[in-house]
């Protein structure tokens, strides 16, 4: 059961084979089983999810609801949920209970879905291997000594081990897809400004974009569904008009064409990772699609221009955590510049901290145009490279990451060989794109994720390529053994 | 040491908006702590600001009143600094791109000159919150009502050369902004605030000397003693070989002096970068266009139409339309009267005399701009004399009813029969006939000197009641003989 996908869920729970609540239960029950191994939930909101679940069996009762009703999915911890912990995975909100809904949850839980709780992530989604967790670190159902990938590890891990159907996560440098490509699930990062980011914590406003996790495609297309649109509340979010994230899925890829950067193929990609890579390129291929040789020259200058973008905005974007009005606040402050050290001090952990000093550092007088100016250019560039690309091809296919999912802790202190994990996701958010990362196989056990890449507002585009296939292919459907006998 | 001073104002002007600069809570002044706010002005995590169109409309309007190139795209910037009252660690204005760049302002001084001062640009930015350091014990409140409130800052060359043209021109941007209906112009509430930056140098020095900042005077009296005190301070410094400091003074008018509040080291560096949750404002020539041929009156345009509408001199004209409140009497009133010259007198004379002493503003005159104009129609139409008239206008400031009311309860209607005048007028010359004799016999020179004297009597034997324009021709006329 809690290997079904939406569409055959919602199809069960209309011919009454189960009920929402049932489902539900089932899902808490396999949260309370499997999740002490992988701290995948923050928050576990049982009792919400089971008066949700009711509401739900009431309206499928009289035949209403949408094809989400009484699906139990789960929330990256930094979507405000009113009444519930929101945390962000920092200390520093370990009691901040919100008065408010984030558009995105809240569109989700107006279409009818069930919130089983919070997932885990890297502290201000800064972190590649949800290492970075006031709350600990998450573990790889694929492996327990391996990262889940990060920021979105928590909604990335429950998914594969079967604790939630879905996830909503965010994508600040490829904080879907990587954890999506480490833990075998399907995640898609949209268009900048698709959804909207009212109520989620920022860690870079011009970057974090909220999208859906799943097994399948089809999955994160019925997500996007309900996620998706121009908010008011939100100055960046498109007015643009949403595309129908279902109608196209099973358009045929015959004349489709790929384009694969000669640059996502270079030095540093593992070569099992890379032989994968290549052979779902010729499924693609057989499915009718053409391949062409594309180069987005300026991908090494991603990493550069993000770790300076970043941090700046969320040197200004966490000011807001002073210990004044709420979240974590030192005890027995002797002045006011004592609560903010400490309060900061004691409530953020060490990537915040150091983030925040790369941040304050890159827009300070005398370096804001050595670094923040000459970063914005890069990110120009990076720009300007795919929409050239995109020219002349339909989308950019190439890995996630570099490796698999890698060993707890061996890369935390080096932190450059962490940066370095997101060579092939952070131009993406620079140029404000939509991309996916979907399953497309194994090396040494440890799954392998495709990235496909689009055109401004092409996310129905990308579930129609990732469904088709996902239709001719697997990977997408294999469990890992921790989630099978429960 | 002959010093020049040299000047540059800020000018932070509330906007009159209904609601905040980036969130939907009401604006206004008063209400009780921290009722007047959304999530956006808590800085509440994921809270996102949405841009007021009314703020960008009023500044367009403002840019258009001061000759200025308009900002087709600006950019909010996020200027980031910790303090308690300011709840996101940075407060949202313009830096490189601000909607109104630049632009200039001829303003009218004392001596009837007029001195062009340049205005560098005006730019968007939110007010922080309060905080209030009484009734807490050891502990500070913060009050957020005030957080995200629209403010136009308005930022001049250092083109301003003393202590009465800044004057000259902060009330010249007062009036501007309140004809533009942009500001209510209410000092005292904080609706304008002012940043004075000053410095000296020797007359003929073409460098700019050391400036120091005075930061948040609230009214057109205390600029002028700050900017005073502060040259003396400057001045005092220099001429005993010392160096002036750059710094941020505040006010003190009650010691009436200014005392440090930091200094440059201390200053923050206040990391500006593009606020990432706005995107630009951009602006079609339509939109603007469209504002610059809506706007209303300027003062300038207002004193120009009071000169060729009321043949009024430039001064009057100048002096009328300093205010709009001033103006709208002055129209309101001529109105009733239909003359100008006389109404213009009156509000200039009697009413500012009456407004000052009570240090009142015309909005609050407790004689509306109707009643003041029935009672200079009794002045027209000789009901009584001018005299008379300001013992009326003091009757009605205390409340004591209409003109006609007033002039009806004391008996001050004027004497306009000739029979009676010219009785009146004999028995004054029988009583002085040697004032009589010794007229006759001088020269017409003399006579006009004497002439008040016989004037004077019969005013008092009439009580003020005979018309003077009455009393003259028949009082030369028997005089004669």
């Amino acid at each position: 059961m809690f290997e079904q996908s939406i569409s055959t869920l919602a199809q069960q729970l209309r011919n009454k084979d189960i009920t929402s609540v049932e489902l539900t239960r089932l899902f808490l029950a396999r949260i309370a089983k499997l999740d002490p191994q992988l701290n995948s939930f923050i928050t576990v909101t049982e009792q919400r999810a089971l008066e949700q679940a009711a509401a739900a069996d009431a309206l499928l009762q009289k035949g209403k609801g949408t094809t989400l009703t009484g699906i139990p999915i789960a929330h990256k911890d930094l979507f405000c949920t009113e009444g519930t912990l929101t945390t962000c995975g920092s200390k520093m909100l370990h009691n901040f209970i919100p008065p408010y809904e984030s558009t995105v949850t809240n569109r989700i839980q107006q279409a009818g879905a069930v919130m089983l709780g919070k997932t885990n992530m890297d502290e201000f989604a800064m972190g590649s291997s949800n290492e970075n967790s006031f709350y600990g670190a998450v573990k790889n159902p694929w492996n327990l000594d391996k990262v889940p990938g990060g920021s979105s590890g928590g909604s990335a891990a429950a998914i594969a081990a079967g604790l939630a159907v879905a996830a909503t996560g965010t994508d600040t440098g490829g904080s879907i897809r990587q954890p999506a490509s480490f833990c075998g699930i399907t995640g898609l990062k949209p268009t900048y400004g698709r959804v909207s980011r009212f109520g989620m914590i920022a860690y870079a406003s011009s970057l974090d974009q909220g999208g859906p996790m799943a097994k399948s495609a089809e999955d994160c297309a019925h997500l996007m569904q309900a996620m998706a649109g121009f908010d008011e509340k939100d100055s960046t979010s498109a007015e643009q008009p949403t595309d129908d994230y279902l109608a196209n899925l099973n358009a045929p890829l015959a004349g489709l064409k790929i384009g694969l950067p000669k640059e996502y193929f270079g030095d540093g990609l593992d070569s099992q990772v890379a032989d994968i890579i290549m052979a779902a390129v010729k499924e693609f291929e057989k499915l009718g699609a053409t391949i062409k040789e594309i180069s987005l020259p300026n991908l090494q200058l991603s990493i550069p221009s993000y770790y300076v973008i970043a941090p700046s905005e969320a040197s200004s974007n966490l000011s807001r955590f002073d210990g004044v009005r709420f979240g974590h606040r030192c005890d027995n402050p002797k002045d006011l510049l004592d609560m903010y050290m400490r309060s900061r001090a004691e409530g953020f952990g060490r990537e915040v901290q150091k983030r925040i000093m790369v941040g304050t550092y890159a827009l300070s007088e005398g370096y804001y145009d050595a670094y923040y100016l000459k970063a914005q250019k890069i990110r120009r560039l990076i720009k300007e490279d795919f929409v050239k690309a995109l020219e002349e091809v339909d989308v950019i296919m190439g890995p996630v990451a570099p490796t698999t999912a890698f060993g707890l802790g061996s890369k935390t202190s080096d932190p450059v060989a962490m940066y370095l994990e997101d060579i092939y996701t952070l131009s993406v958010n620079l140029a404000g794109i939509p991309a996916m990362s979907i399953p497309a196989g194994f090396a040494q056990g440890m799954p392998v994720g495709l990235q496909i890449m689009g055109n401004y507002f092409a996310e129905a585009k990308l579930l129609n390529v990732a469904h088709q296939y996902q239709q001719h292919t697997d990977w997408h459907l294999q469990t890992p053994t921790m989630a099978k006998g429960a | 040491m002959n010093w020049e001073v040299v000047i540059g104002l800020e000018i932070h002007t509330q906007l009159s908006t209904k609601s905040k600069l980036f969130s939907g809570a009401a604006v206004g002044f008063g209400a009780e702590p921290n009722t007047q706010t959304t999530l956006v002005d808590l800085g509440m995590p994921g809270a996102l600001p949405v841009f007021n169109k009314e703020a960008l409309r009023m500044a367009v309007m403002f840019g258009h009143a001061i000759n200025a190139e308009i900002g087709m795209t600006s950019v909010f910037a996020r200027k980031n600094y910790f303090y308690p009252d300011l709840p996101k660690g940075y407060q949202t204005s313009q830096m490189d791109h601000p909607i109104v760049g630049k632009g200039y302002l001829d303003v009218m001084l004392e001596d009837g000159t007029t001195s062009r001062v340049g205005i560098t640009r005006a730019h968007l930015e939110e007010d922080a919150g309060k905080s209030l350091h009484e009734d807490f014990q050891g502990m500070t409140g913060i009050d957020l009502n005030r957080s995200s409130t629209p403010l136009l800052e308005i930022v001049s060359e250092p083109d301003i050369r003393s202590a009465k043209e800044a004057v000259a021109y902060v009330k010249m941007i007062h009036s501007i902004v309140t004809y533009l209906g942009i500001c209510d112009g209410n000092m005292a509430e904080g609706s304008m605030r002012c940043d004075i930056n000053l410095s000296l140098r020797p007359k003929g020095q073409k460098e700019y000397g050391t400036r120091t900042e005075i930061k948040n005077v609230n009214s057109f009296r205390f600029i002028e003693k700050a900017i005073y005190t502060e040259i003396e301070r400057q001045a005092d410094i220099l001429e005993d070989g010392g160096r002036i400091i750059q710094e941020t003074r505040l006010y003190d008018p009650e010691k009436n002096e200014t005392r440090s509040m930091r200094s440059k080291e201390d200053a923050n560096d206040y990391r500006y970068f593009p606020c990432p949750d706005l995107l630009p404002v951009v602006l079609t020539q339509e939109y603007v266009d469209n504002i610059k041929a809506n706007l209303p009156e300027l003062p300038s345009q207002k004193a120009a139409r009071f000169q060729s509408d009321y043949a009024l001199s430039e001064y009057d004209a100048n002096v009328l339309s300093s205010s709009r409140a001033m103006a709208d009497f002055f129209e309101n009133a001529n109105g009733v009267v239909k003359d100008p010259k006389l109404t213009a007198n009156w509000v200039m004379g009697e009413l500012s005399k009456l407004l000052n002493q009570e240090q009142l503003d015309i909005n609050n005159s407790p004689v509306s701009a109707q009643a003041f104009g029935e009672l200079l129609v009794r002045i027209k139409d000789d009901t009584i004399n001018g005299k008379t008239a300001k013992d009326v206008f003091q009757a009605m400031w205390d409340g004591e009813g209409s003109a006609d009311d007033i002039i009806d309860a004391k008996g001050l209607k004027q004497v306009t029969d000739t029979g009676a005048i010219e009785t009146m007028i004999q028995t004054i010359l029988d009583a002085n006939a040697a004032q009589v004799e010794q007229y006759r016999a001088a020269d017409e020179d003399k006579q006009k000197k004497m002439i008040g004297f016989f004037v004077g009597q019969v005013m008092k034997a009439s009580q003020g009641k005979a018309n003077p324009g009455l009393v003259n021709p028949i009082l030369v006329k028997m005089l004669k003989g």
